[in-house]
C-alpha cells in the first residue's frame, strides 16, 4: 500500500491535560480523495474491497468498516447509514465492522467534540457513491449499454429500458476491477432515503444477548489480571510498600510498582481485588492537599485578582458608568467525575515484536503514539483494537488508563489487563473542573444591554469562558476574561467541556438580565440577536439565523407566552459543538416544591442521519444534563474526593425524569454532531423554570446542594 | 478454594472458587458469561442483575457459597435466541446507546413483569429505580417495559 499523506490525520496536539484543550486539535485533516482510495484498497485486497469503508461479497453482503470508536452515540450505526444511502444498498444487506485503528486507511479515529458526523460527512458518502458508479460501469458493461441507461436500487443495478437487474453481489468481482471514477455524483439530499429514516443501532442484537463487546469483556488466554493502587490523594506519591501478606493470599499473585502506583497482578478479578487490600503502602505528601473548602477562597481570590482578557468590545467602563441597572451574579459548579457505566480498564500485551492494545478509547491514535514513545518503539509496532465503550464522556480521551496497562505488561512481560475498580474510576481524576463565574450587566433607561461583562475562574479549567458566544456581538461594551488556578487535582475534557456549565451560568444570567429589563426571556434574546444582526459588535462566531431558528421553534413547540395554568417556564438557549439547541421547561408546584415535568428541545444540527439515534442522544443529553446539575457533586478533603461510589455520587435515576419532546430544524444543512450540544443548555431552562415558579435562583450546582428545603420532595 | 456445580441458564456449570467470590466475577472470569456486568461493586447501579430462583438479584455482592443449589439466570440464558418479550421490545424501541447497563436493565424488568403482567407506571419507575443508565436511556427503557408487557398479555 502506498503511502499518501494527504489521506494522514494531523492531530496537531496531543495534550488533553485540562479542560478545554480538545479544542486545540485540529480533527480536520485534508480530504481524501476517494479515487486513490479506492484503487488502493482495490489493489490491496484483490476484487472486492472498494475502499476504506466497505467491501462487498459475491452473495451481496455489504461489509462496512466503522472507523470511529462507539462510545454509546451512535456513530457505528450513523457511519455506515451514510455510507449506505450513496450506495443505495438495502440496509438488510449491510454488515458494520468495527474497524481498528488503522492511520493509513481513515482519519480522525477518535470520539470527541461532536466531530465525527461533520468531519465524515462527505467522505463517507463519497466512498458509497464511488462503488456505487463502479457497480453502475460493470453493469453497463455487461449489458454494452452506457452507464446513464442505468440506474441503483436497493442492491441491484436496473437498467431501466430492458427492465434487466443485476444484483450488487455478482457483480462485485467486476467492478472492483474498473478504474475508480475521479468525479462521483452524490445524490440529491431530497432523494434520501436511508438518512433520515428511523434506523435501530447494529450492535443491539450483542447488547441484548450479553455478547463480549466491551473492553472489560476481552479475556484472552494466558492473559493476567491486574488492579493499581494509585495516590489515595492528589498531591501524594509512593513512599513504600510491604506485600508480602498478599502474594502470600493467592497463588500466582505478583506485586510490582511503577511511577507511584503499586500493581497487583493475579489470576482472577476477585484474587487480585482481595490480594489489593492485603497491600501495605505508606504515601507520603509531594504537593499540597487541596479541599473544597480551599477552592471556594482560591475562586474569590481568582475573581479579585489579575486576569487574562479573552474578549474586549468597545468601552465596558463608561456603560457601566452610564448604566441606569447593573445586574451583578454568581455561579459556581464542583468538579465532575465521567462515571461511564464501564470503569477504565485496557488490555495490554507487548512482546519483543510489538505491542497489542486492546480495549475501550475515545482516541485511538493517541493510545498508539503515547505507548511508543513510552516504550521507546516506532507507532507502527503498536496496534489498537477498539471494543465498544460502556460510556466515555471524555474520560476516555486520556491515556493514562492505557499506559498503565502497557507499562505493566511491560513489567511484568505478559498479557494482562488493567481494571479499575469504580473506587478507582471516581477517585482517579481527570474531572470536570471546578467553577466560578462573575457576570455583570450595565442596562440602559429602556432596558436594553449596554455592557456585559464575564470573568471565568477555573481549577485547571484553562480558559474556563467562551469569549465568543452570545451574547458577544450583540452588546457593543463588552468584557470576557479569565484566571486559573493549577491544582494537583486532574482535570479534562467532560462531555461538552465548559460549556456543560457555562451554558447553565450564561442562560441564566441572562434570565436576569431579561427579569431586571422587565422582558419576556424570548424576546429579550431575539432582541439581542437582532442587534448583533442589524449592528454587530466585533466577531460574531455563532449563525444568527440559525439561533433565532430553534428560539422560535422551541417557543412555539412549548407554546411560550400563552398562559398554562400553574406552569412555569423556564427558556434557554445554546449553540456549542456546531449545533443549536433551545430548550423550554415545564415546572409545576407539587405539595409546595417545583417539580421538572417536561422539557421541549429544539435541535439544529443540520441534516438528521439517523431519527432514532439522534433522538436518544438529544434525550440523552438532557438527562445528563438535569441528572448532573441537579445532584452531581464532587467535593474534596485532603486532596481525597469525598465521593467514590454511587452510594455517594448521585447519578439522575428514572424516576426522576422529565418528559422530552424533541423537534428537529430541517433546513437540510450539512450534519454537525449531537453527543454533546443538547446537554449545555438543560442547566439553564431548569433553573429558569424553577425562578418562574419559586422566585429562586439557583446559581450553584448542585441544586439539591444549594437548596435542600426546596426540592425535599422532588425525587 | 471450593468445587461448585451451579445451575446457570439450564445447565450445571462446573467450577472452582474460594466461597467469598461474587457470583460476578465467577460468572465473568470462570464461566465466560461476560454478559452481567461490573458496574459498582456495591449494589448501588444494576449493571449485575441476574435471576437467582426468579428474583432479580444484584450479583456483585452475591458470594458464590450462597448461590450453590440456586437457579440462576444470567442475560444469556433469558431466552435461546434473544427472543424474550423484553429483549424484543428493547429492540423494537431501540434503547441502548452504549448498552452497558442493559442487560441489568433488561433482567430486573424481565423479572418484575413476571411478578406484575399489567404494571402501571409508577409500578415501572420504582421496579426499574434501582437501575442505573448513564446514557439517560431511561425514556426508552420504561417504553421498553409498557411495551413488553402489553406483548407478554397477548
Amino acid at each position: 500500500m502506498t503511502k499518501n499523506n494527504s489521506r494522514r490525520d494531523f492531530l496537531k496536539s496531543t495534550a488533553l491535560s485540562a479542560g478545554g484543550l480538545i479544542l486545540g486539535f485540529n480533527w480536520f485533516g485534508q480530504e481524501a480523495s476517494a479515487a486513490t482510495v479506492v484503487k488502493e484498497m482495490a489493489n490491496e485486497a484483490g476484487g472486492t474491497a472498494f475502499n476504506a469503508f466497505l467491501s462487498i461479497q459475491t452473495n451481496g453482503i455489504v461489509t462496512i468498516f466503522s472507523p470511529n470508536p462507539e462510545i454509546g452515540q451512535g456513530i457505528k450505526t450513523a457511519f455506515p447509514i451514510i455510507v449506505a444511502e450513496e450506495l443505495d444498498v438495502d440496509w438488510v444487506n449491510v454488515k458494520v465492522v468495527q474497524a481498528p485503528l488503522d492511520t493509513k486507511k481513515f482519519e480522525r479515529q477518535v470520539a470527541g467534540g461532536s466531530g465525527s458526523i461533520p468531519h465524515s460527512w462527505q467522505r463517507l458518502r463519497k466512498a458509497g457513491a464511488t462503488a456505487r458508479q463502479m457497480l453502475i460501469e460493470a453493469a453497463a458493461k455487461r449489458w454494452g449499454v452506457s452507464t446513464s441507461e442505468c440506474s441503483t436500487e436497493k442492491s441491484f443495478v436496473v437498467h431501466t429500458a430492458s427492465g434487466k437487474k443485476v444484483g450488487y453481489g455478482e457483480l462485485a468481482t467486476e467492478a472492483a476491477k474498473l478504474t475508480p471514477p475521479t468525479d462521483v455524483k452524490l445524490k440529491d439530499k431530497k432523494d434520501f432515503k436511508l438518512i433520515g429514516s428511523t434506523v435501530k443501532g447494529v450492535d443491539n442484537h450483542g447488547v441484548l444477548t450479553g455478547k463480549p463487546l466491551f473492553g472489560l469483556d476481552f479475556y484472552r488466554e494466558g492473559m493476567k489480571f491486574a488492579m493499581i493502587q494509585r495516590p489515595p490523594a492528589f498531591g501524594m506519591k509512593l513512599k513504600s510498600f510491604d506485600a508480602s501478606a498478599a502474594k502470600a493470599s493467592a497463588s500466582g499473585i505478583e506485586v510490582v510498582s511503577f511511577k507511584d502506583k503499586v500493581a497487583i497482578v493475579g489470576k482472577s478479578t476477585w484474587e487480585v481485588k482481595k490480594a489489593r487490600d492485603l497491600v501495605k503502602i505508606e504515601w507520603e505528601k509531594a504537593a499540597t492537599l487541596e479541599s473544597s473548602d480551599d477552592h471556594n477562597r482560591i475562586f474569590k481570590e481568582l475573581l479579585d485578582g489579575k486576569t487574562e482578557i479573552r474578549r474586549k468590545d468597545g468601552d465596558v467602563e463608561t456603560a457601566f458608568k452610564d448604566a441606569a441597572k447593573i445586574v451583578e451574579a454568581e455561579y459556581q459548579c464542583p468538579f465532575l467525575p465521567h462515571n461511564p457505566m464501564e470503569p477504565m480498564n485496557f488490555f495490554a500485551h507487548v512482546r519483543e515484536d510489538g505491542v497489542e492494545l486492546v480495549g475501550p478509547t475515545q482516541t485511538p491514535q493517541n493510545a498508539q503514539n503515547q505507548t511508543a514513545k513510552l516504550l521507546n518503539i516506532p507507532a507502527e509496532k503498536v496496534t489498537v483494537e477498539l471494543t465498544k465503550m460502556g460510556g466515555g464522556f471524555g474520560r476516555r480521551l486520556g491515556t493514562d488508563y492505557v499506559l498503565e496497562a502497557a507499562e505493566l505488561s511491560s513489567i511484568i512481560k505478559a498479557p494482562v489487563k488493567v481494571m479499575w475498580t469504580r473506587e478507582d474510576d471516581m477517585s482517579g481524576g481527570s474531572y470536570r473542573p471546578a467553577v466560578r463565574y462573575r457576570f455583570r450587566a450595565a442596562l440602559d433607561k429602556q432596558g436594553n444591554m449596554i455592557g456585559y461583562t464575564l470573568r471565568g475562574a477555573g481549577i485547571n479549567a484553562g480558559n474556563s469562558t467562551r469569549q465568543d458566544n452570545f451574547p458577544a456581538g450583540a452588546v457593543p461594551n463588552l468584557l470576557i476574561d479569565s484566571a486559573e488556578h493549577k491544582s494537583p487535582i486532574t482535570t479534562g475534557p467532560w462531555r461538552a467541556p465548559i460549556t456543560n456549565f457555562l451554558a447553565f451560568a450564561e442562560q441564566s444570567f441572562i434570565d436576569e438580565v431579561a427579569t431586571a429589563a422587565g422582558k419576556d426571556a424570548v424576546q429579550f434574546r431575539l432582541e439581542l440577536l437582532e442587534k448583533a444582526k442589524t449592528a454587530p459588535t466585533g466577531e460574531i462566531k455563532y449563525n444568527i439565523d440559525r439561533m433565532k431558528a430553534v428560539i422560535e421553534l422551541a417557543a412555539e413547540k412549548s407554546g411560550w407566552g400563552k398562559k398554562k395554568k400553574g406552569v412555569s417556564l423556564g427558556f434557554s438557549v445554546y449553540f456549542s459543538h456546531a449545533s443549536y439547541v433551545a430548550q423550554v421547561a415545564e415546572v409545576v408546584m407539587k405539595k409546595g416544591k417545583p417539580v421538572l415535568q417536561k422539557i421541549y428541545a429544539a435541535v439544529d444540527c443540520g441534516v438528521v442521519v439517523n431519527q432514532s439515534g439522534a433522538r436518544n442522544q438529544v434525550m440523552g443529553g438532557i438527562v445528563d444534563g438535569i441528572g448532573h446539575a441537579m445532584y452531581g457533586n464532587m467535593t474534596f478533603r485532603d486532596g481525597t474526593p469525598d465521593q467514590k461510589n454511587f452510594n455517594a455520587f448521585r447519578l439522575i435515576k428514572m424516576n426522576e425524569i422529565p418528559a422530552i419532546e424533541v423537534s428537529f430544524v430541517d433546513n437540510g444543512i450539512d450534519p454537525t454532531g449531537l453527543g454533546e450540544p443538547a446537554l449545555p443548555p438543560t442547566g439553564g431552562s431548569v433553573a429558569n423554570a424553577i425562578f418562574k415558579a419559586t422566585g429562586k435562583r439557583l446559581r450553584n450546582q448542585p441544586f439539591i446542594e444549594e437548596d435542600q428545603k426546596l426540592f425535599e420532595s422532588v425525587s | 478454594m471450593a468445587n461448585y456445580n451451579l445451575k446457570i441458564n439450564g445447565k450445571t456449570l462446573k467450577t472452582e472458587a474460594s466461597p467469598d467470590t461474587p457470583l460476578l466475577w465467577v460468572l465473568r472470569d470462570n464461566l465466560g458469561l461476560v454478559g452481567t456486568k461490573y458496574g459498582c461493586g456495591m449494589a448501588q447501579c444494576g449493571a449485575c442483575t441476574v435471576h437467582i430462583n426468579g428474583e432479580a438479584t444484584r450479583s456483585c455482592v452475591l458470594p458464590v457459597s450462597a448461590v450453590a443449589d440456586a437457579t440462576i439466570t444470567t442475560i444469556e440464558g433469558l431466552s435461546e435466541k434473544g427472543d424474550h418479550p423484553v429483549q424484543k421490545a428493547w429492540d423494537a424501541i431501540d434503547v441502548p446507546q452504549c448498552g452497558y447497563c442493559q442487560a441489568g436493565q433488561i433482567m430486573t424488568a424481565a423479572a418484575f413483569l413476571k411478578k406484575n403482567a399489567k404494571p402501571n407506571l409508577e409500578e415501572i419507575e420504582a421496579a426499574m429505580a434501582g437501575n442505573i443508565c448513564r446514557c439517560g436511556t431511561y425514556h426508552r427503557i420504561k417504553e421498553a417495559v409498557q411495551l413488553a408487557a402489553s406483548q407478554m398479555q397477548k
